[in-house]
């Protein structure tokens, strides 16, 4: 028994090179509350390369955040398992960087003290903080902001700091819910252009929850679409738009129209029952 | 630019309202102190209400004898005293408390039932222990300030964003560090309001404990000069007492508007 357990090892260890950057296997979550159990997601599969973009696209509650709170921990699976780098995710995934819709910038930091906390967390000297806040700064657009508090700044600037406080650590799997949700359109591609231009130096692997299509086309190396709860995945469309993307011009490719029928079909549906 | 011409047009008239108030606030104490001092020896005995000017007399016989800031200075450090040491286990306890849910169901109702006893009639009980020294008036203070501060804190620990406390976590904050770059900076706003409203009862507990048992501080003065049937006594103390506690309020709010100068 313990023999042939052993013999298994050297097998798992030259899969968990290539194992895959985030893997679900068989996911369920249900919610239990005082109307009832809801199923969010059941016997969810879903795994992805390192490096790969993935966009996540579908309607309201279908547990697309809810996906995105199990890989980064802050939700147990009721069912299945959650993998990141091949490694169960247990407690509070660290490694991990989670952009969520919400503006969880601590307001009572400036810019540059908000940036730094990750690294303060880390116990990192002083000195390279500084060196490494004022390099990020740059990299999102900041400059000259850096000692302004969050409530002086726009709300596409607290995104800005937002996303250099996750890069800050520099984790190889980013989640962004929505981070682009509430901005106006011309913004809006501002920061996609800046993501996808980060993106391409550091190559993390990224998971990108959004209800626009046309965002997901444009960052995405792939698109999910999940359908109403209890989720299941309805497409899996790979984007075979090259690389390097701009986000101006993506949507004049010729091969940007027949994804965006095929991904706007497999979310009308519901789309049309609820109107 | 918009924006520019609406706050300017906003800014002036809030200008001229403050000035305004302070003026209209001159007005009310000249017209109140006239009124008294008319009042006494024509309408009523300035044996039972004294007058401004008697008032103004004992308190310039005071300070000149020394005796105002003597009595003062005692009832500001058994307050000051008081007041720190029951912030700080307020703020403490609220942190730890506040950090479990199983622990704040708990122990709430039994500091619920404990906050609405009068803390004024612990003060024999504290005498009987701690004797007639500045003790049994730091401790009344301290218990006093302690549930203001307490119950003040617990709430802004209740109500802190949990989706700063998640970011946080999965930048990867352990329970202290949460605690200490989340909680208690989205607390502070609260404790602030606990520590005001704390002060004047940390007052209240000191001179209370004084009126029982003592032979100086503002209680003792004030309980002093009742015994002499001396009302411009009385009201000297309560005056100086007003004014010290005013200081310090107004104190707290500039340290205040500096700490929260990121709102």
């Amino acid at each position: 028994m313990r023999s042939a357990h052993l013999s298994v090892v050297p097998l798992q260890g030259g899969e968990a090179r290539c194992a895959p950057a985030v893997e679900l296997r068989g996911v369920g979550k249900t919610f239990s509350s005082r109307s009832g159990r809801v199923d969010v997601l059941s016997g969810l599969n879903l795994s992805l390369q390192s490096g790969e973009f993935l966009a996540i696209v579908g309607p309201s509650g279908s547990g697309k955040s809810t996906v995105l709170n199990l890989l980064a921990g802050l939700d147990r699976p009721t069912t299945g398992a959650v993998l990141c780098q091949g490694v169960p995710v247990g407690a509070v995934n660290t490694g991990i960087g989670y952009l969520t819709q919400h503006d969880s910038l601590l307001p009572w930091r400036t810019v540059e003290q908000n940036i730094a906390v990750p690294l303060e967390l880390r116990k990192i000297d002083r000195a390279e903080i500084a060196d490494r806040v004022r390099e990020l700064i740059a990299q999102v657009g900041l400059d000259g902001f850096e000692r302004h508090y969050p409530s002086q700044l726009s709300g596409g600037m607290r995104k800005r700091a937002m996303l250099a406080r996750t890069l800050i650590y520099d984790p190889p799997v980013l989640l962004m819910d929505e981070p682009f949700g509430p901005l106006d359109a011309q913004l809006k591609l501002v920061l996609q252009a800046e993501l996808l231009k980060l993106w391409s130096v550091r190559r993390k692997t990224v998971v990108f929850v959004t209800h626009d299509i046309v965002e997901a086309i444009t960052l995405a190396d792939r698109v999910l679409v999940f359908s109403p709860r209890p989720c299941q995945i309805r497409l899996d469309e790979p984007i075979n738009i090259p690389r390097p993307r701009e986000v101006h011009e993506v949507r004049f490719h010729p091969a940007f129209e027949e994804h965006y029928r095929r991904l706007w079909a497999a979310l009308e549906p519901p789309a049309r029952r609820m109107s | 630019m918009s924006t520019e011409v609406l706050s300017d047009t906003r800014a002036e008239p809030m200008f001229g309202q403050s000035g305004r108030v302070r003026l209209y606030r001159t007005v009310f104490v000249v017209a109140m102190l006239t009124a008294w001092q008319a009042a006494s020896g024509t309408l009523l005995d300035p044996f039972w209400v004294s007058s401004p000017a008697a008032v103004f007399k004992t308190l310039v016989e005071w300070t000149a004898s020394g005796q105002l800031s003597y009595h003062l200075l005692i009832t500001f450090k058994e307050t000051a005293a008081g007041f720190i040491l029951g912030a700080t286990a307020g703020v403490l306890f609220a942190l730890m408390i506040g950090a479990s849910d199983i622990l704040h169901r708990t122990v709430d109702p039994f500091v619920t039932a404990v906050y609405g006893v009068p803390k004024v009639a612990l003060a024999p009980l504290f005498i009987m222990w701690f004797g007639i020294g500045l003790a049994p008036k730091i401790v009344l203070a301290a218990i006093s300030v302690f549930f203001l501060v307490f119950f003040s804190t617990l709430r802004g620990v209740r109500e802190v964003d949990l989706k700063m406390v998640d970011a946080l976590r999965t930048m990867g904050a352990g329970r202290f560090a949460v605690q200490r770059m989340v909680i208690f900076p989205s607390a502070l706003p609260w404790l602030f309001t606990g520590l005001k409203l704390g002060l004047p009862y940390g007052f209240v507990g000191a001179v209370a404990a004084e009126m029982m048992a003592s032979n100086a501080g503002i209680g003792y003065l004030t309980q002093n000069s009742a015994g002499q049937l001396d009302t411009a006594g009385v009201f000297a103390a309560l005056f100086a007492l007003m004014v010290v506690t005013t200081l310090l309020n107004e104190a707290l709010g500039r340290l205040e508007s500096w700490i929260f100068r990121w709102r």
